[in-house]
């Protein structure tokens, strides 16, 4: 038995914190909340090797898995950095078997998932509860709309999850851009109008939402790293009647949750790479639980990355109102954290109700 | 990420398996409507068990063999707790005893001490108790006020303990006493072997919000400890008392996840009823506690990978304890609010509802170890200390002074 990350795991995380490092990424994500271009960090993902990391080797990939793919996204979420491979690495996953594969996984062009929920193949409504339906394919023809799809716009390629389940890839869509609250994130409104696409013959859709799933997780569990980084060095330069603010237990216990929840966090993170490579069976369970807790953990620690910081931390002065508007939207799309939790339920009721 | 056995150790879990398969009806039955109902009996049938786990190897596998032991690693342990839980039947009777108490001795005892105790305990021919908590020194564990003075080249014990598991079956106890109250409170301490028959060591029960009574106080009314009854060096018992505490947080390490409290398990005490879980707010409340008892899982597998690279594990895993208690409240609470009243009155669920809010305190409670976590692990500056320093009953006086004032 050994559940720690291998060497070359951790060679693999380190090399991409020291690629991030060489761009202002969170200045970046500062200035784009005023409308500046965010800096293009494609050939940065290319150089690293990213854009293949889930695709096998003999088509031009590192043939990795979703373990290697979450410490990249663990990276990414650190510094905020906006590289479109939540929407990228799904749809590569579905497309490994396809001779189209190789220019996707070299970063020549870009994929994006189109995601639909596994449990009913519905698709996050544009508003309010009511979920959407997932487009139709029929007859090579794609029709319908999909809301808050991420990595769309600028997509050469999009995999598209049906009502049926099955999986469509089409190159004609309408997209509709929208960046809201979090600059960094790019969405896109996605409308087939009988756009030409070609099914993807025994397509995994629920593997790649899963695989969604945890992406996302572990981009929140790497801000939520930075956030104790951040709240513990500032608990111990910050004096108030005549003591370090953490040294006082109300702060310094609010610390110490930060870390509980993010260690439970990564035992997830472990679970969900490990179910991916070992336990295909469990993966819905283990990213839904990733997702679920990794959910809960940034909403906490970015809540308390400010109020450690005073009045100062909720100002666009300081870095917290980022990784706070990062926390809020990343908890409400690709199905949210409360379906997550809802998925976890399911799961286990009805290993239960087998047992 | 592995979580398959080395071939030796699948070998090993094999062989534990085969035997525990061969002598499950031997067991005796501790839970369930076909639990053994006296007391006396259940305890004895129980004391029978632990010998013949220990007769097949299967008992203190950690200990050196020179002492009963097997002299494996403690991922022999982790295999040997799992398979009793697969097997669905009892662990030993004195966990206690030869969990943290028998590995104290071994580290900090004479070899008179060893020979005399360690394989009576090992058999549960002799069981132990931990006389550690007092009812004003518990977190701050060095602030014991039990009395240990020279007597006629022994020593004479007066006191009082608390939370006792097993003191009632005891025929010793490892007992943190003073020796010296004019040193700073860590400094005058000593671990002493105290025989619970002694003239003047009274036991009581102590009932908890359940019902049941798991622990007990005990009195030390003058008691005669015969010279030699030290475990370690006078005035040391500090270091001693470090020890064991430390086979507490492996013995709590190589333990199941949220006392037994699984996701699944979890999840069949609501599956039963078809409104409950299709009803959005349990599903919510019910998915967010499980996912924290699956992390208590698979962060005890990254505990166990400490383990055996022969780490011990760090302060962090005193999280686990803080994430247990928190998801089997918040267990309870659900089972309880989509069950109705019934459920708290049912001995499926009443220990989860009862028993958590004390089990918040032991071994630590929350807030002591955040603090701890949020010192050694996150390197936060400690609360300043008024006690540093100051000899123990000079401390003691400033705090009636201050209670008088």
């Amino acid at each position: 038995m050994n559940f720690a990350l291998s060497d070359e795991q951790e060679f693999l995380r380190d090399a991409a914190r020291g690629a991030l490092g060489r761009v202002a990424t969170v200045e970046a994500a500062r200035e784009a909340l005023d409308g500046a271009a965010l800096p293009d960090l494609w050939p940065t993902a290319v150089e690293a090797g990213w854009p293949g990391l889930l695709v096998s080797e003999d088509r031009g990939g590192a043939g990795l898995g979703a373990i290697e793919a979450m410490l990249v996204f663990a990276e990414l979420g650190r510094v905020l950095a906006s590289v479109p491979l939540l929407g990228h690495l799904p749809a590569t996953l579905l497309l490994d078997g396809a001779d189209t594969v190789a220019a996707l996984a070299g970063g020549d062009r870009r994929a994006a998932f189109v995601p639909a929920r596994p449990s009913d193949w519905t698709t996050d409504p544009r508003e309010g509860l009511r979920r959407a339906p997932a487009p139709v394919l029929d007859s090579g023809a794609l029709t319908g709309e999909v809301a808050w799809v991420p990595d769309a716009p600028g997509a050469d390629v999009l995999v598209v999850v049906c009502a049926d389940g099955r999986v469509a890839v089409t190159e004609e869509a309408e997209v509709d851009p929208v960046r809201r609250y979090d600059a960094t994130r790019s969405l896109g409104h996605v409308r087939f109008d009988g756009a030409p696409a070609t099914e993807l013959d025994g397509a995994d859709a629920a593997a790649a939402w899963h695989l969604a799933q945890g992406l996302l997780a572990a981009e929140s569990l790497g801000a939520v790293e930075v956030a104790l980084e951040a709240s513990v060095a500032y608990a111990k330069q910050r004096f108030t009647f005549g003591r370090a603010i953490g040294s006082y237990q109300a702060v310094k216990h609010e610390l110490v949750e930060i870390l509980r929840r993010l260690e439970n966090a990564r035992s997830l993170m472990f679970y969900a790479g490990w179910a991916a490579q070992d336990r295909p069976a469990e993966l819905a369970l283990a990213a839904a639980a990733f997702r679920t807790v990794a959910g809960g953990a940034i909403d906490h620690a970015t809540r308390v990355l400010i109020s450690v910081h005073g009045g100062i931390g909720a100002t666009w002065e300081h870095d917290a109102p980022l990784y706070f508007r990062r926390a809020q939207l990343s908890r409400r799309l690709l199905g949210g954290t409360t379906g997550a939790s809802a998925v976890v339920a399911d799961e286990l009721f009805r290993e239960a109700r087998a047992a | 990420m592995d979580l398959n056995d080395t071939p030796e150790l699948a070998e090993y879990r094999a062989r534990v398996r085969s035997w525990l398969e061969e002598h499950a009806a031997q067991a005796p039955v501790l839970r369930g409507d076909d639990a053994i109902r006296d007391e006396h009996e259940a305890v004895a049938a129980h004391r029978e068990w632990q010998r013949k786990l220990a007769e097949a190897g299967l008992a203190a596998v950690t200990w050196p063999a020179e002492y009963g032991g097997q002299g494996l690693g403690p991922l022999h342990q982790v295999v040997i707790n799992q398979e009793i839980g697969r097997a669905g039947v009892p662990g030993l009777f004195d966990f206690i005893g030869v969990g943290m108490l028998g590995p104290t001795i071994i580290a900090h005892g004479d070899e008179e001490q060893k020979q005399r105790h360690l394989g009576p305990m090992l058999a549960a021919d002799e069981v132990w108790c931990q006389l550690f908590s007092e009812p004003a020194a518990g977190s701050d564990l060095a602030g014991v006020q039990t009395r240990a003075r020279r007597d006629d080249g022994g020593w004479l014990l007066s006191g009082q303990k608390v939370w006792t598991t097993n003191a009632q079956h005891a025929a010793f106890g490892l007992l943190l006493a003073r020796t010296d109250a004019d040193r700073p409170k860590h400094k005058g301490l000593t671990m002493f072997i105290v025989p619970m028959d002694a003239e003047g060591v009274s036991v009581r029960p102590l009932r908890q919000i359940s019902g049941a009574a798991h622990f007990n106080e005990v009195f030390f009314d003058d008691v005669l400890l015969p010279a030699g009854s030290e475990i370690g060096p006078v005035d040391g018992g500090w270091g001693v008392a470090m020890t064991t505490l430390m086979f507490e947080r492996v013995a709590i390490g190589l333990g199941g996840e949220g006392f037994g409290w699984r996701a699944d398990r979890f999840a069949s005490a609501l599956v039963g009823d078809e409104d409950a879980i299709r009803d959005a707010e349990v599903r919510h409340r019910f998915g967010e506690i499980a996912s924290e008892f699956l992390a208590l899982r698979f962060l005890g597998y990254r505990t166990l990978t400490t383990l055996q690279q022969g780490r011990v594990p760090g302060p962090e895993a005193a999280l686990a304890k803080v994430t247990t208690i928190r998801a089997a409240i918040a267990a309870g609470e659900l089972i309880c609010d989509a069950l109705g009243p019934e459920a708290l009155a049912d001995d499926r669920f009443g220990e989860l509802v009862s028993d958590m809010p004390g089990l918040k305190s032991a071994g630590g409670t929350e807030e002591i170890l955040r603090s701890m976590v949020g010192e050694r692990v996150l390197g936060l500056p400690p609360e300043p200390r008024l006690d540093k320093g100051v000899a123990f009953s000079e401390l003691r006086a400033r705090e009636r002074a201050e209670v008088a004032s």
